[in-house]
C-alpha cells in the first residue's frame, strides 16, 4: 500500500487551474490521500450517471476514528463519492463505478458482496431529516429489528436508550418514546436519524449535509455530537459549510468537478492550502 | 381613464409611470370582466350538473320507492283436511304436494260467491299472486295445527291489484285501454271497503330471487351473486395489482420492455370491457373449462378488467412517497424488500386503496362483460357459492328493464337505488379508510 501511496502522492506544483479550465483530464490530487490507520480505502474510483463523468480517478483514505470533511462547490460529486462508499449509488438508474473501494481490506463492490450488510456496517446520515413516519422508539429500533441484533424487549430497550444517550437526544425524548418521529423539531429528527443509524453500531457513518436543514443551535448540537462519535466511529462528512468543516474535521478534502483536488490536514488546508483552487474556494473568491 | 383607482392617486413620480398606471387601470374592467364570466360559467356548469343528478334522483326514487311496499289481500282460507291431508297422517310429504292453488281458488270464491263464469273467475283468480299457493304450503308445513280451521290469510296480491293500489293505474281509462276491467275493480273496491287490502313493507324484494311475476321478483339472488363475484374480484386483482405495480414501480429494470408494458397497461384501462367479456369467453370458458354464468367466471373476468386501474393507482401511490424514505430504510441496511413492505408501501396504501376501490366500484357496476360469460341468464334460485349459477345486480337491473309488465318498472328503479346505495357506502369506505391510514411525512 505505501508503494502505491506514494505513486499517487505527486508533486503538487505541476497541477494548476489553468489545466483544469482546459478541461483535460486531471488526476493528480495534491496533498497526502492515505491515512495512518485506515478504515476504507478508495483508489482510483469513477462514477458516471449515464454519459457524465461525475468522479474521476478519486483516491482518498477514511482514518480510523477520524472526521473526513468533503468540501466544494455544488456538483463537484462530493456526495456522489460519499454514496458509493455504502453502495447508495446502487439505487440509481444508470449509474455506475469503477475503481476500487475496500472496507477492512475487503473490496465492497466485489459481485459476491451484498449492499444491504454493508450498509448496516457503513451507515449513513441524510442531508434533509428523514425519520420514518412511525414512533421515536421504532425508527431507532428498526435496524436493530430486522438485522435481529437484540434477542429480547430489554435489551431491545436498552439498546434504544443507548443509542439515543449516544445522539444527545435521551433526555429530550425519553418521556414520549411512543410519539411520531416526524413530530420532533429539525434537529431533533436529525438526532434521531443518527441514533438510528448509530443502533446497527456502524464502522464507519457517511453524512450528507447533514445541518444543511437546521438552524445554528441545532447544527451547533449536531457538531459537538460528530466530535464525540469520533471516539467510536469513522465519519465522513460532506458539507457546504467551511467553519463546519474547519470545527469537527481532521482532514479535509477538496472537490471540484468530480477532481479530488486538495487533501490535507484540516489546519493546513484552511490555513494554508497549497492548490490555487483550493485557496479560491475557502477564501470565497467561488463556490 | 379619468377616475384612476384609489391606489394610483398618491401623488404622480413622474408622468410616464402615470401612464402605466392608467394603462394598467383601463385593462383592470376587461380583465375582471372575463373573470367574472369564467367564475359565472364555473358555477352554471355545477349548478346545471346538480340539476341533472337531482332530476335523475328524483325520477328514481319517485318510480322505486313504491317497489319497497307490497299490497297484501285478507281472504279467509278453510284449510280443508280432508283436501289437504287426505289420511289424516299429517306427512310433510303429502302436506307438500297438496293442491294449495285449488285451496286459494276454493277461499276466493268463498269470499265473492257473486261471481260466475269462467272468465269471471279467471278475472278473481288474478287478484291474487301466483305465489300465494306457495305462502299457504309455506304455512301448513310451519303449523300443521291450522288444517280443519278457517283463518284469515294476508295473501300477496297480484301485479295488476299492486299497481292499482299504488295508484299507478288510471281509472278513469275507458276500460278498453285498461289492464284492470271494470269487474275487477268493484271487486278490490269491496275488499277495500271491507278493509281487506293492506300495504306492507315488503321484506320479499330483499329475500327473494327473481321471478317472472313482479310481485315476487326480489334481488336476493342478484345481490349473493354480486357480492361473491365482487369479494372473489377484490381477492384475485388486488394482491395482484399491487405485486405487479410494486414490481414494476420499484424492483423492474427500466428499459423497452418495461416501458412497452406500461403503455399496455394504460391502455387496457381504456378497453371497452365488453372485450373483457370476449376474452373471459373465449380463454376462461373455452379453453379452461371454467363453468360459465358463475360467479368464479364472472370474478376472472372483472379482475382482469381492474387490474389496470388498481396497477396505475398502485404506481402513482407508490410514485408519490418521498424517496427520503427508501433512503433512510435502505442505509440502515434494510433489503430492498423490507423497505418496501415496511415502509413504502404502508404509507402509499391510502392511495392504493382508492385505485382499488374506485376499481372495485366500476366492477359492481359493469354488465356488458358479464352478458358474455352467461351471467344474464334467469337464474331464480339464490347462489350459494362461486360456483352456482348467477346473475348481478346490474345486469337483473337490466333483464327488469326489458320487462313489459309495469310491476317491473318500479322494481328497476329499486334496484338501481339499491345499487347506487352499495355505490355510496363504497365510496365511503374509501374516504374513511383513506382518514384512517394517512400519515403525514
Amino acid at each position: 500500500m505505501n508503494a502505491l501511496a506514494s505513486e499517487i502522492v505527486r508533486d503538487t506544483s505541476a497541477v494548476s487551474a489553468a489545466d483544469l479550465a482546459k478541461g483535460g483530464h486531471f488526476s493528480g490530487t495534491i496533498g497526502d490521500i492515505t491515512t495512518p490507520d485506515p478504515r476504507m480505502v478508495c483508489r482510483e474510483v469513477n462514477v458516471w450517471y449515464g454519459d457524465k463523468h461525475a468522479i474521476k480517478d478519486v483516491s482518498l483514505d477514511i482514518g480510523n476514528h477520524q472526521v473526513v470533511a468533503m468540501i466544494g462547490p455544488s456538483g463537484c460529486g462530493k456526495s456522489t463519492f460519499l454514496r458509493c462508499l455504502n453502495r447508495m449509488n446502487d439505487t440509481i438508474d444508470g449509474c455506475r463505478v469503477r475503481g476500487s473501494i475496500t472496507l477492512d481490506g475487503r473490496e465492497i463492490y466485489d459481485k459476491g458482496l451484498d449492499p444491504v450488510p454493508l450498509r448496516a456496517q457503513v451507515g449513513m446520515v441524510f442531508q434533509k431529516p428523514n425519520p420514518f413516519p412511525k414512533s421515536i422508539f421504532e425508527n431507532v429500533a428498526y435496524g436493530a429489528r430486522i438485522h435481529g441484533l437484540t434477542n429480547s424487549k430489554a435489551e431491545l430497550d436498552a439498546l434504544v436508550e443507548t443509542s439515543l444517550r449516544k445522539a444527545g437526544l435521551w433526555n429530550e425524548v425519553k418521556d414520549r418514546l411512543d410519539q411520531p418521529g416526524t413530530g420532533l423539531s429539525g434537529g431533533q429528527q436529525q438526532r434521531l436519524c443518527i441514533a438510528r443509524t448509530i443502533a446497527v453500531s456502524p464502522e464507519v457513518i457517511l453524512m450528507d449535509e447533514p445541518c444543511s436543514a437546521l438552524d445554528p443551535i441545532a447544527t451547533a448540537i449536531i457538531e459537538e455530537l460528530i466530535d464525540e462519535l469520533r471516539e467510536h466511529y469513522s465519519i465522513a462528512i460532506v458539507t457546504h459549510s467551511m467553519q463546519q468543516a474547519a470545527r469537527v474535521s481532521q482532514r479535509t478534502a477538496y472537490f471540484h468537478l468530480g477532481d479530488l483536488v486538495e487533501v490535507g490536514e484540516t489546519t493546513q488546508v484552511f490555513t494554508n492550502p497549497r492548490h490555487k483552487l483550493t485557496e479560491d474556494y475557502i477564501t470565497g473568491r467561488f463556490g | 381613464m379619468n377616475n384612476p383607482a384609489p391606489g394610483a392617486s398618491a401623488p404622480p413620480p413622474a408622468p410616464a409611470a402615470r401612464r402605466t398606471i392608467d394603462i394598467v387601470n383601463a385593462s383592470l374592467k376587461r380583465r375582471y370582466a372575463r373573470e367574472a364570466r369564467f367564475r359565472f360559467m364555473g358555477a352554471a356548469a355545477v349548478f346545471l350538473g346538480l340539476l341533472f343528478v337531482g332530476v335523475l334522483f328524483g325520477d328514481i326514487v319517485a318510480k322505486g320507492y313504491t317497489a319497497f311496499a307490497q299490497t297484501y289481500i285478507q281472504v279467509p282460507v278453510y284449510f280443508d283436511s280432508a283436501t289437504l291431508d287426505p289420511d289424516g297422517s299429517r306427512d310433510p310429504q303429502v302436506l307438500a304436494n297438496a293442491d294449495y292453488l285449488g285451496l286459494v281458488k276454493a277461499s276466493l270464491r268463498t269470499l265473492f260467491p257473486q261471481v260466475t263464469g269462467r272468465a269471471q273467475q279467471r278475472a278473481l283468480y288474478a287478484l291474487i299472486s301466483a305465489g300465494a299457493p306457495q305462502q299457504l304450503q309455506t304455512m301448513v308445513r310451519q303449523y300443521p295445527s291450522v288444517l280443519g280451521t278457517t283463518r284469515d290469510v294476508w295473501l300477496i296480491a297480484g301485479a295488476d291489484v299492486d299497481m292499482l293500489v299504488k295508484g299507478q293505474i288510471d281509472r278513469e281509462l275507458p276500460e278498453a285501454d285498461r289492464r284492470i276491467k271494470d269487474s275487477t275493480l268493484t271487486l278490490v273496491d269491496q275488499l277495500k271497503t271491507e278493509g281487506r287490502i293492506e300495504q306492507r313493507f315488503n321484506t320479499g324484494f330483499f329475500t327473494n330471487g327473481t321471478s317472472r311475476e313482479p310481485e315476487l321478483a326480489g334481488i336476493a339472488g342478484a345481490l349473493a351473486g354480486t357480492f361473491y363475484t365482487l369479494a372473489l374480484t377484490l381477492l384475485l386483482s388486488f394482491p395482484i395489482g399491487v405485486g405487479a405495480a410494486l414490481y414494476l414501480q420499484e424492483f423492474a429494470p427500466k428499459n423497452r420492455w418495461t416501458d412497452l408494458i406500461e403503455v399496455n397497461i394504460n391502455n387496457l384501462a381504456a378497453v371497452p370491457s365488453i372485450v373483457f367479456g370476449l376474452l373471459g369467453l373465449a380463454v376462461f370458458i373455452n379453453v379452461f373449462g371454467v363453468p360459465r354464468s358463475t360467479p368464479l367466471v364472472g370474478a376472472l373476468v372483472l379482475a382482469l378488467m381492474t387490474l389496470p386501474t388498481i396497477i396505475i393507482a398502485s404506481r402513482a401511490a407508490l410514485q408519490s412517497v418521498p424517496p427520503s424514505i427508501r433512503e433512510a430504510a435502505l442505509g440502515v441496511g434494510a433489503s430492498p424488500l423490507q423497505t418496501q413492505f415496511h415502509h413504502v408501501l404502508p404509507l402509499a396504501l391510502p392511495g392504493i386503496m382508492t385505485g382499488a376501490i374506485i376499481g372495485m366500484a366500476r366492477a359492481l357496476g359493469e354488465s356488458a362483460p358479464l352478458l358474455m360469460i352467461g351471467m344474464i341468464a334467469f337464474i331464480v334460485d339464490i347462489p350459494q357459492g362461486i360456483t352456482d349459477s348467477a346473475t348481478v345486480l346490474p345486469v337483473q337491473i337490466y333483464l327488469w328493464a326489458d320487462s313489459p309488465e309495469r310491476g317491473f318498472v318500479e322494481r328497476t328503479s329499486a334496484a338501481i337505488l339499491v345499487l347506487l346505495g352499495f355505490m355510496v357506502v363504497m365510496n365511503l369506505a374509501a374516504v374513511l379508510l383513506r382518514r384512517r391510514f394517512e400519515r403525514r411525512w
